[in-house]
């Protein structure tokens, strides 16, 4: 111990990784307890990896996609997957119009990476934006000329999940914004509202609040101004994610010193424009973690539409999975569908972390 | 940007409060407030804690609503309404103990801010007139640095500068060197006292005594909501009227 401490009081680069080497070695080895549970959990986690890379890749069955080769095989089904990966991708859209779809998700996750850069950010990419989802409405909806009508009934898959992610968060997150604002605004009629919407949100599952808009609005409403079964769904979404991000966004405005306001207001500044230059660019910036946090869970919420009857991406792998020729390989299904949820939230999850780290460096 | 333009028309006063009155709800804050300032008068205010010194600045911009009585600013009538407000806090700057800079904005920044939005200067011009009063402060050299890098003393004198951009009338400030360490007071008081030689009309809460020797026109003693005693400092400090003066006076100058 003593030896340890003196050998490298002043540690300089080099020494670094060596140090570091031995405190791994020290956590993994250093008492006896540590070196035991250390073997125990090594050849556990060996044995499994083991076991799945013969699972999935060794003994797995990829070409040819059919039936028989999965049969044959003792390990994953990969040839299921292939087969069908344009019914468990667009569900149970027209599939020769299937370049539509498939267009559309390019479209949309090409400019949810191009927005990550920080390069990019100005009101040239809000005006790509609408664009976009005026472009993905169109495309997937057809009924202009050169596109034939494709009602939402037959939307399916992936382009589902990320319409519903992307409009309904991104609408929600200006929503939010202004429910927190009125949530602590100075005028009771202003601030009762927010407070009644977002706690009856709140209090509320989203199962029942999906259930309400697509079975009791039909009931209220006249069948002319209804809505569609999608867009009820992606306003339900919509409503329940902006009043999570509300109390989030809340908690931001919360955080901040008086003084910042005041000193605001003593120059001159109008209400909007306190909000929108001081306050809530260091509220925001306050509550990026906790904001992360309700977005992922809400891009996993989405999958909750097929209670309502909307084929979203995990619907319609079940969907697939139907198919009697098949021998129902559902967890090669489930975990196809779960890399991509996972590539969405992971990916987002880095994206949140760097506007973090980003705005560290600017202090 | 010429320093004489602090000076301005002598008939109107630059502050004027008649039978103030205000409450935090049931506790009674400010009683009976009747105070003239004159422009480019510098006045300085103390007394016991909580004896309403914040509140009477804060009620002059409106960061405190008063229930009764009138104050004008230049003439103007200070309300509610907010579009009016807003032209009037243009002409009154005001600084603040805990300094109060945005720490998301650099120093430059803080500076353009207001003269941008507020003023809708341009921003070759509001950034002239930011670094000309950073000049003025003596901190040029970090316009491009964020305010948690500054000490202290830097960070009020930035605030100072930030509220002299938007090229005020009135200046407030409220105790802005209670927060400093001891070596920082000088350096900002040296700033105020600039700014009091070149004739800018100010109200000082503080309880610097040296800078209201130098400095101030007038004293203003307040005590419970009320002012007690207003005289020149040489009265104020040789020979205060009021048994309560007096007694607040042993205890600050030991
Ligand atoms: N927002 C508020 N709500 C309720 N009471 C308040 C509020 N602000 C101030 N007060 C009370 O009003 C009185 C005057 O406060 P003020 O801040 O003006 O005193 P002060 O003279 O500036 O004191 P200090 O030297 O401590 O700054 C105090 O008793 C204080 O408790
Ligand atoms: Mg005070």
């Amino acid at each position: 111990m003593n030896a340890v401490a003196l050998a490298d009081p002043v540690p300089d680069a080099r020494a670094a990784p060596v140090a570091k080497r031995r405190s791994w070695l020290k956590l993994l080895f250093g008492t006896p307890l540590n070196a035991l549970l250390t073997i125990i959990f090594g050849m556990a986690i060996a044995r499994m990896s083991v076991w799945l890379v013969d699972w999935a890749i060794i003994n797995a069955a990829f070409f040819p996609a059919e039936p028989a080769s999965c049969q044959a095989a003792q390990g994953a089904c990969w040839s299921f997957v292939i087969a069908k990966h344009s019914q468990i991708l667009f569900g149970i859209y027209p599939p020769e119009e299937r370049w539509r779809p498939a267009l559309v998700c390019l479209l949309l996750i090409g400019l949810l990476i191009y927005s990550v850069r920080p390069a990019s950010w100005g009101p040239r990419l809000f005006g790509l934006w609408v664009a976009a989802i005026v472009a993905v409405f169109v495309l997937m909806l057809g009924g202009v000329p050169g596109l034939t009508f494709v009602p939402t009934a037959l939307w399916g898959g992936l382009p589902i999940t990320l319409i519903l992610t992307v409009v309904a968060i991104g609408a929600a997150f200006p929503l939010a914004i202004m429910l927190a604002l009125a949530r602590r605004s100075k005028l009771p009629a202003v601030s009762a509202l927010s407070v009644l919407f977002i706690e009856t949100t709140r209090a509320l599952p989203l199962l029942s609040i999906l259930f309400i808009a697509s079975i009791m609005l039909p009931l209220l409403l006249p069948e002319a101004l209804l809505p569609d079964k999608f867009f009820r769904a992606l306003l339900a979404l919509l409503l329940f994610a902006a009043a999570y991000m509300a109390e989030v966004v809340r908690g931001g405005l919360q955080a901040l010193p008086k003084g910042q306001s005041e000193a605001a207001e003593a120059l001159g500044l109008s209400y909007w424009q306190r909000q929108r230059l001081i306050i809530l660019p260091q509220a925001i910036t306050i509550v990026i973690p906790a904001l992360t946090n309700t977005i992922i869970v809400m891009i996993k919420n989405t999958s909750l539409v097929l209670v309502v009857g909307l084929f979203d991406l995990v619907s319609s792998g079940k969907a697939a999975l139907a198919d009697p020729s098949w021998s129902s390989p559902a967890a090669e299904t489930y975990l196809f569908i779960a890399a991509i949820y996972f590539i969405l939230c992971f990916g987002f999850g880095r994206f949140a972390d760097s506007l973090e780290r980003r705005r560290k460096v600017s202090r | 940007m010429t320093m004489q333009s602090f000076a301005h028309d002598v008939a109107e006063p630059a502050i004027e409060i008649v039978g103030l009155n205000k409450w935090f709800d049931d506790f009674h804050a400010l009683r009976d407030i009747d105070l003239r300032v004159e422009a480019g008068e510098r006045i300085v205010v103390c007394g016991p804690s909580g004896s309403g010194k914040s509140t009477l600045i804060r009620c002059i911009n409106q960061l405190e609503h008063h229930q009764q009585g009138s104050i004008r600013v230049g003439g103007r009538v200070v309300c509610r309404e907010p579009k009016k407000l807003e032209i009037i806090r243009r002409d009154v700057g005001m600084v603040f103990q805990s300094f109060n800079l945005f720490p998301h904005l650099t120093i430059l920044e803080n500076c353009t801010l207001a003269p941008l939005w507020v003023l809708k200067q341009s921003r070759p011009e509001a950034e002239a007139t930011a670094l000309h009063f950073l000049e003025r402060v003596r901190i040029p050299e970090q316009a491009h640095k964020y305010p948690g890098q500054l000490s202290g003393g830097q960070q009020q004198r930035v605030a100072i500068a930030r509220s002299l951009c938007m090229n005020p009338k009135i200046m407030l400030f409220d105790e802005p060197t209670s927060a400093l360490d001891p070596e920082m007071v000088k350096e900002v008081l040296e700033t105020m006292l600039g700014l009091a030689h070149d004739g800018m009309t100010m109200i000082v809460v503080t309880h610097e005594m040296g800078f209201a020797r130098q400095a101030a026109d007038r004293v203003i003693f307040m005590d419970e909501g009320r002012i007690v005693e207003s005289a020149t400092p040489d009265a104020f400090f040789d020979n205060p009227v009021h048994a309560r003066t007096r007694q607040f006076l042993d205890q600050i100058l030991i």
